[in-house]
């Protein structure tokens, strides 16, 4: 899996984002292990004090929990995973239509063209 | 939480010019901070004054709460900008020379990592590169449980991919109690690695901030605020 880090925009919310990424793709299923912190940060090449105030904020989301002697896990709440992948996918949206604004579409026009371009896709 | 290095007022003087001009601060434990400047601000300096191969002019340093000395060096890892080792020794020698002189020395850490590198044990110091000599006596310094790592410019003279294995070295190896100080200018290459960064200017501590807040208040990599701060 591969993470991919900007550099002008702070790591622990990168890091965020792309955990939040990998749950609801299911690279993390609900209710497994996730790695340690440090399994985590050197994978992702970050600092591990990083990588913990993520997942400390994934916890505080909900989207995981410790229990205290095994480790720390993916909730089991698919309605709490999906609703995250609802927060991802307005987010997509809502870049989407700025940008089609930006080319002078309006929110119509952009949905004509969403609508007319899934044939070409693969 | 408490603070590995502490100081006030730190000045040092050399004949020519005033390398620490008084410079006061605290590195607490369990961080990873950069000691980032421009080629003579004073970076070397202050890591040779924190292991005790220099001694201030002035002011007071405490080095987990002790002045440095004897007691220090037992907590302190150190890897200098320049070659120490006797350079007819090999490998191999080395290690036994460095299980003898530190307690915390871990030789089947050191022989794991030399493996990963590719670096045959065998070999003589004296006919390595550049480069592979660099990485020994980085894979030296970090095979010891220290509290405090200091390292000046480890890699500078290292190629990206080992470099790239050295950071995840120092990621994994160090202890989560522990602190590695860490001096360079090859910014980017570290910075996402660190959580506190301190600029050092003319003897002079210009800003210390940690990673993600610069990157939060400023819009931009510590790579790209320290060009505009030094900017010539």
């Amino acid at each position: 899996m591969a993470w991919n880090l900007q550099s002008d925009r702070p790591i622990y919310a990168q890091l965020v984002e792309q955990i939040q990424r990998m749950i609801v793709t299911g690279i993390f299923p609900a209710g497994s292990k996730m790695p340690s912190v440090r399994e985590l940060a050197t994978e992702a090449a970050v600092n591990p004090n990083t990588m913990q105030r993520a997942l400390s904020k994934l916890e505080d989301d909900g989207l995981l929990y410790t229990q205290r002697t095994s480790g720390r896990f993916v909730t089991e709440e698919a309605d709490r995973i999906m609703e995250t992948k609802q927060t991802l996918a307005n987010e997509l949206i809502q870049q989407f239509m700025e940008n089609m604004n930006r080319l002078g579409f309006t929110r119509e026009q952009a949905v004509e063209l969403l609508k007319n371009a899934k044939e070409e896709e693969k | 939480m408490n603070n590995l290095i502490e100081c006030r007022d730190l000045v040092k003087m050399f004949p020519s010019c005033r390398a620490l001009n008084g410079i006061s601060l605290q590195i607490p434990s369990g961080r990873i901070v950069g000691l980032l400047g421009p080629n003579g601000s004073g970076k070397s300096t202050f890591i040779k004054l924190c292991n005790g191969l220099l001694t201030q002019d002035s002011g007071q340093l405490l080095v987990g709460g002790m002045p440095p000395g004897v007691e220090t060096k037992r907590i302190v890892s150190y890897l200098p900008e320049r070659t120490y080792l006797n350079d007819w020794m090999t490998v191999n020698q080395m290690i036994r020379f460095f299980s003898d002189f530190y307690g915390d020395f871990d030789s089947a850490r050191a022989y794991d990592m030399l493996a990963r590198l590719n670096i045959n044990p065998a070999q003589r110091l004296k006919t390595m590169s550049k480069g592979t000599k660099e990485k020994v006596q980085l894979i030296l310094v970090m095979s010891r449980q220290a509290q405090l790592y200091l390292l000046d410019e480890p890699i500078g003279g290292v190629d990206p991919a080992a470099r790239d294995y050295i950071l995840d070295t120092i990621i994994s190896n160090y202890n989560p109690e522990g602190t590695v100080v860490i001096s360079t200018h090859l910014i980017s290459d570290v910075e996402k690695i660190l959580d506190d960064v301190i600029f050092i200017n003319g003897g002079n501590i210009v800003l210390t901030a940690s990673v993600d807040d610069i990157r939060e208040q400023q819009d931009k990599s510590v790579d790209a605020l320290f060009r505009e701060v030094f900017r010539c």
